[in-house]
């Protein structure tokens, strides 16, 4: 079966690959790009550890066609930090140790990052319902939900 | 200097503060490697074959037509493997049986579980491999499954194994059997406990089977070379243990296997067992290619290792003031296809909180055709103490007492004796139940609709094997090497041993989890021991370091070395030599090559036991009687952490042990149709908690130091997940007024006990 040629951008980069019409994105960008990043725990959707931005939307890159991509922009868990500065998402997860396993962590934290940028303020329960879509078996959540608060935070003081 | 130096009352420097782990970074920006992240030039993809039968005799399988589809490198069954026979061998309240191992990765003469692997095809792609696993042919002999512990006791109940009788002790079973074994303890006099009680409750309890529910499907990557030996990148929990049990299942000399451990996501006993690596080995051989399997979500939850479901009879006998006389219990439990339930922790664990002078435990360990059992996060202890937690909660109703008071009053000290023989050292059982009393959330408010539940429980901890490799480099920093994966911040805790001793800053340590050729034989991360055990060996490693540092420092001062003593990163002259002033470990270790080369020392241990952690659950829950839905609305865990190295990662285990303990109360179950088929495998089906379902979960960590550990520490991962059950069921009664019997208390089982409580 002929492959099919995808032209997109990733993290910012111009990218092009072949797929065949059945593979996920999640499947293209581990296996095909090398971008293991981003984390496979269900295929299914039910899980969020492999949450990506699609065009500006949180998706589960396991849903996601790879050929549905062409003329889209991904963003993945590998260009969250900005060059070799981390974002207060990614620092305030560090301070708190919200992650014990941390295979959850890059979904966990591609999920927050899109919070924030609609919800620079968000109450607890705003982020525990957003953040719904991302399972976590070892924290039980609570330094999860404090680290995105405070990162809330710090990122509110940033733009004061 | 030995590790077992008394360090009560050390003042510590950095033990106790929260540095950022070490691995951290690599984990929030996705660099980190997991086990489905390592490949290699020319990996094929394997696949199990499954059983579509819970219980089926295998007379004949084909697989001449899946060789033939093109891509298809290498096709395995059972015959594969070399056939090792079953045979248990028991290890303390557990045991192995190779036999079984085996026949758990590639049915034999018989599949046992729907979903039973029984094949395994290695090809360019996946879906290759899927496809001709599709064209293997099998004869089979269909079964009636046994599928609950009742249809397995059953007077004409199908047999797992042929031959199967009951070993252990107990009242006598006559011929062929599903129960592999059972457990007895007994103390005192019951049936004058029982006549001398002026109050007894009873009750039975059920509990489904539930699976661990690590986010990380196993994985793992082989090669198998062209020497004989083989290499193995896997997500474990214990890598010298894939090493050994790889050689054993598949015939191979374990010198010629090297595992590395990749990072791993999640495990909580589940990932001690090997499913994929004997299979992928055995592959790799045959196709000559290295070999990389990955499970699907759906095959974690049929086919590997959930832990028990049971069915529990307890009768608890009381005076009037509150104090227990007397209790009778009877646990069985599920094992799934082969012996090896938890059902003897169980038993030791139940009733050990509590002094009760007058006792009979019976545990019976029950083959049903469900997937094998594995460890799970203490494993056995969440169900017995579901149900004595639970009776304690009726005890106190009925006596109208406050049920911290009634569990103070009867709670185990140091010196009094476990159910299962052994007098426990110091523990901080009733530290744990006034804390928990003291705590502002015991004293908060209830409003219609709310209740509030407490429940305790306690973990024995492991000890085992450990070792640590400790090496400075040439500017002073250090390197601390062990075997153990890192599952929840443990190199942050070696780390913090390390610099605590060699006085240097954590951030100049750098933690490291070696392969299996690199660093001395660890048992598993496991049983909560690792910052116990491996930290002790750390600890260890890091005195001689020093020793080596100081008999340096002593050459380049020109002193006696019992004139040098290590204060915070320094060499300082003492007894009459301090004119001669002090250095720093940069300087000593500048100059190593000078003095006598590089300074690097390695420890083990290997303590026969570790000091258990007790810990004090306190659950406010509110149910809509509408809907059956209940909210957790606060949750506080007390516990004894011994002492906190890392107090971050112990707030840690309390609360994903109690998340744990939370789902498994309120909606963990598998679902099996009348055929055995799992109904649920799959996360939005099985579910677990997510975000919106919980509150925040205050924790408080007691420290009473546990003298085996040179800082006090005991294990914390464990005991967080035993009282959940009891906390939460006891909450429920609270709120509803209905005593739950059966987990998990979902809505609709809710509602349904609302209906018939009106």
């Amino acid at each position: 079966m002929a492959k099919i040629r995808v032209e997109t951008t990733i993290n910012g980069e111009e990218t092009e690959f072949l797929c065949n019409g059945q593979e996920s994105l999640l499947e293209v960008l581990r296996d095909g790009l090398g971008m293991t990043g981003t984390k496979e725990g269900c295929t299914t959707g039910d899980c969020g550890a492999c949450s990506v931005v699609v065009d500006g939307r949180l998706v589960p890159s396991c849903l996601v066609l790879a050929a549905e991509t062409g003329g889209r922009t991904v963003d993945t868990i590998e260009g969250v930090a900005d060059g070799q500065t981390l974002t207060p998402v990614q620092q305030q997860f560090l301070e708190h140790g919200a992650l014990q396993c941390g295979i959850c962590t890059p979904g966990f934290i591609v999920a927050a990052e899109k919070l924030l940028e609609k919800n620079p303020n968000p109450t607890e329960a705003e982020a525990r319902y957003f953040l719904a879509g991302n399972l976590c078996r070892c924290t039980g959540y609570d330094k999860i939900i404090k680290a995105v608060l405070d990162a809330a935070a710090v990122m509110r003081e940033g733009r004061a | 200097m030995s590790a077992a130096t008394d360090d009560s009352n050390r003042k510590f420097k950095q033990i106790g503060s929260r540095p950022i782990r070490h691995d951290g970074l690599d984990k929030v920006t996705g660099r980190a490697r997991f086990g489905a992240d390592f490949t290699l030039p020319g990996a094929l993809q394997g696949v199990f074959v499954r059983s579509p039968y819970a219980h089926a005799k295998i007379l004949k399988i084909d697989t001449s037509k899946a060789e033939k589809v093109p891509g298809v490198k290498a096709v395995i069954t059972a015959e594969d493997l070399p056939e090792l026979p079953m045979s248990w061998v028991s290890q303390g309240p557990a045991g192995v049986d190779s036999g079984a191992n085996q026949r758990v990765i590639l049915a034999r003469e018989k599949a046992l579980y729907h979903g039973h692997a029984f094949a395994a095809v290695a090809a360019a792609t996946r879906e290759i491999a899927v496809e001709a696993g599709r064209l293997i042919e099998v004869e089979w002999e269909v079964l009636p499954p046994v599928l609950s512990v009742d249809q397995a006791l059953a007077e004409d109940a199908p047999i797992l194994h042929e031959g199967q009788k009951t070993e252990g002790a107990g009242p006598p079973v006559e011929g062929d059997t599903n129960i592999t074994n059972q457990i007895v303890f007994e103390g005192g006099d019951l049936d004058a406990g029982f006549a001398d009680a002026d109050l007894v409750v009873e009750g039975e309890f059920e509990t489904p089977m539930v699976h661990q529910g690590y986010i990380e499907p196993h994985a793992c990557l082989v090669n198998a070379r062209e020497d004989g030996t083989s290499e193995i990148w896997c997500a474990t929990q214990g890598p010298f243990g894939v090493k050994t049990e790889t050689a054993t299942l598949t015939g191979t000399d374990p010198q010629t296997i090297k595992v590395t451990p990749s990072e791993i996501g999640g495990g909580f006993g589940g990932k001690i067992p090997v499913y994929l690596e004997p299979a992928a080995l055995a592959l790799s051989r045959k196709a000559g290619r290295p070999v990389k399997m990955t499970m699907t979500r759906e095959e974690v939850f049929r086919g590997t290792g959930p832990t028990s479901g049971s069915k529990m009879k307890l009768k608890l006998g009381a005076k009037s003031d509150g104090t227990l006389v007397a209790a009778d219990l009877r646990l069985d439990f599920e094992a799934g296809c082969f012996r090896g339930s938890p059902v003897g922790a169980a038993c030791m664990t139940t009733l050990s909180p509590y002094v009760i002078p007058n006792f009979r435990i019976l545990g019976r360990d029950i083959v049903v055709n469900k997937p094998r059992v594995a460890a799970y996060r203490a494993p056995g202890a969440p169900i017995g103490s579901f149900a004595a937690e639970s009776l304690l909660d009726e005890l106190a109703r009925k006596l109208g007492r406050d049920p911290i008071d009634l569990r103070l009053q009867n709670a185990i000290e140091e010196g009094g004796r476990a159910k299962y023989g052994p007098k426990f050292g110091p523990i901080g059982f009733k530290e744990t139940l006034e804390a928990a009393k003291a705590h502002p959330q015991y004293k908060t408010a209830l409003e219609g609709n709310q209740g509030r539940g407490v429940a305790a429980g306690f973990w024995f901890n492991a000890g085992m094997q450990s070792s640590a490799t400790v090496s400075v480099n040439p500017d002073g920093s250090a390197v601390v090497r062990t075997g153990n994966p890192d599952i929840g911040g443990s190199r942050a805790s070696m780390a913090l041993m390390c610099a605590e001793e060699l006085g240097i800053d954590v951030a100049r340590v750098r933690p490291m989890v070696g392969d299996t050729d690199s660093v001395g034989h660890c048992d598993p991360t496991g049983g909560s021991r690792v910052t116990y055990a491996t930290g002790m060996a750390v600890i260890d490693a890091t005195r001689q370091v020093i020793d080596h540092l100081r008999a340096r420092a002593a050459t380049m001062l020109d002193v006696e070395l019992d004139s040098i003593e290590w204060q915070d990163g320094n060499a300082v002259a003492v007894n009459g030599a301090s004119d001669k002033g002090s250095i720093p470990i940069e300087d000593i270790a500048r100059k190593m090559g000078a003095t006598g080369g590089p300074i690097v020392a390695s420890a083990s241990v290997s303590p026969p036991a570790a000091g258990p952690g007790f810990g004090v659950h306190v659950c406010d829950l509110e149910v809509d009687p509408e809907t059956g839905v209940s909210r957790v609305l606060r949750y506080l865990v007390v516990q004894d952490a011994g002492k906190a190295i890392h107090p971050t990662f112990v707030e840690g285990q309390y609360q994903g042990g109690a998340a744990q303990g939370i789902g498994w109360a309120l909606n963990e179950e598998y679902l099996w149709d009348e055929e055995g088929k799992v109904e649920n495998a799959g996360f939005l089906d099985y579910r677990v908690p997510v975000a919106s379902d919980l509150p925040m979960i205050d924790t408080v960590i007691v420290e009473v130091p546990n003298p085996l550990h040179p800082y006090g520490v005991r294990g914390v991962g464990e005991t967080p997940i035993v009282p959940p059950l009891g906390a939460v069921a006891n909450a429920m009664r609270d709120a509803t007024g209905v005593r739950f019997h059966r987990l998990p208390m979902s809505p609709p089982r809710v509602l349904d006990a609302l209906e018939g409580a009106e």
